[in-house]
């Protein structure tokens, strides 16, 4: 697919670790942002072919993993709601709350449907008129976009059975909650492409010259990230910090207007909760007053529900870069993508599902094991 | 969750005053806003997430980056031993 197979070129990509070795004289330690990055970059190896010394850590860009736990309690009992058909994007449905995950109650009879689109969900209202849909609108702010829109066609259409129950992430507030913390250890960014393709990257620039790292807004193929690692080193090896644009096939600083202007006008800034994080001031969005009646939080009292995390995990360090699957000691046995206990195994772009997925948790049992005898 | 794949535009269409298109991944064919990418038009490859673009690719510009990479694989080469220089080393 073009635009796609380019960018997996075996050749290219092995000039591109051949560079970042020439020029690369000490250890450094470079944080991918997005989960997306995260899977392509176990699924390719990339950490693996890359020079001994450049580390790449996990950031915390997968919005299933750290939508809050109270978040999908109050998604279970909407959709448990008879007078409620509760849509969502796929990912969302396997996550566990407190009391077991969507797909679980779907099977107990409660209407859950699946969406490619948030558009979608404007049909399903249309066609049910006696029923209220409610969709689970999570995301970065590369999905709000899309988010946003739902709402203002059902405004101009006059679709009043729709709303949305709002879990909405924003990256930069995390970089900067990352980056106060006194065991960082990140010198460095790959930025986050896609939410920066809505967003643009002018907010990166304060955050790249008040605490002096290099910020490289980078794609989601095989050789956008070595890339974006290659100028992160280089930035790094010449005691630069500005942002740079890997992407700029995609994305300019001003990312998408249009869509900006949309999400301004529907989302206000709030402080948000992220699961194994914390509360992140000014890091999430929520709905202006003036579309309460789209507001799922709203038009349904749900309770405060006292939730209980798993008290072994360590999917909070992962997020933050400080630790990596391999330091749990519960990775790939008791906490599996079947049986997640936190917020990097429960979705595919979770740090801990992705080694995984890619079968790390088989090289970590076997470095474990006892040396086995030589055979004779 | 912030997956976003480009497609070929192949048709526009409009519903219910959305400019709406056909986008061709591959082999599969489905339907997208063009809302955001008012700039967008037939044959153009626009960046699709969760039935929207978000962006029109721009072919210069992944040109130019492709460039980049393909002129760096090429210094590489050239720091490496030539075989006429090899050969032209031994004795004859």
């Amino acid at each position: 697919m073009k635009y796609i197979d380019e960018y997996r070129n075996p050749r290219l990509a092995k000039a591109t670790v051949e560079e970042i070795r020439r020029i690369q004289t000490q250890p450094w330690v470079i944080m991918e942002v997005c989960g997306g990055q995260t899977h392509s970059i176990v699924k390719h190896g990339i950490d693996r072919l890359l020079p001994e010394g450049i580390e790449l850590v996990h950031g915390p860009g997968c919005p299933v993993c750290v939508t809050p736990l109270d978040m999908i309690d109050k998604a279970h009992s909407i959709a448990a709601r008879p007078d409620v058909i509760f849509c969502s994007f796929g990912d969302m449905l396997r996550v566990p709350g407190s009391h077991g995950d969507l797909f679980t109650l779907q099977s107990q009879g409660a209407d859950i449907r699946v969406v490619y689109s948030p558009l979608d969900c404007l049909k399903i209202a249309t066609a049910n008129p006696d029923k209220q849909v409610v969709f689970f609108a999570i995301g970065f702010e590369t999905t709000a976009p899309a988010n946003a829109m739902l709402v203002h066609r059902a405004a101009q259409e006059g679709v009043d059975n729709v709303s949305i129950l709002v879990s909405h992430s924003l990256v930069p507030p995390a970089l900067r909650f990352l980056l106060k913390a006194p065991e960082n250890r990140v010198q460095g960014f790959l930025g986050p492409g896609h939410v920066c393709a809505v967003m643009g990257y002018r907010e990166y620039e304060p955050v790249s010259a008040r605490y002096k790292v290099p910020i490289v807004i980078t794609g989601f193929e095989p050789l956008d990230i070595m890339q974006g690692v290659l100028m992160t080193v280089r930035q790094l090896e010449a005691g630069s910090a500005v942002v740079e644009n890997q992407y700029s096939r995609v994305l300019n600083r001003d990312g998408n207007l249009p869509a900006r202007k949309l999400v301004e006008s529907l989302f206000e800034v709030v402080d948000r909760k992220w699961r194994g994080v914390g509360t992140i001031p000014e890091s999430g969005y929520k709905l202006r007053s003036q579309y309460a009646a789209y507001d799922a939080e709203q038009l349904f009292s749900v309770q405060q529900i006292d939730t209980n995390e798993s008290a072994i995990c360590i999917s909070g360090q992962i997020l933050r870069g400080i630790k990596k699957p391999h330091d749990c000691p519960v990775f790939g046995t008791l906490c599996t993508p079947l049986t997640p206990l936190g917020a990097t195994m429960v979705s595919a772009e979770g740090a801990c599902a992705a080694y995984y997925a890619y079968g790390r948790h088989v090289d970590k049992q076997r470095d474990e094991a006892p040396a086995a005898v030589p055979a004779r | 969750m912030c997956l976003a794949i480009p497609g070929k535009v192949l048709e526009e269409f409009d519903r219910r005053g959305m400019r709406m298109a056909k986008v061709q991944f591959g082999g599969i064919v489905r339907e997208a806003s063009l809302d955001y990418t008012p700039e967008a038009k037939v044959g153009d490859y626009v960046l699709v997430h969760v039935g929207f673009a978000i962006s029109t690719v721009d072919a210069e510009e992944a040109a130019r980056t492709y460039q980049l990479l393909e002129e760096m694989d090429q210094l590489t080469e050239l720091e490496a031993p030539v075989v006429d220089e090899i050969s032209a080393r031994k004795p004859q």
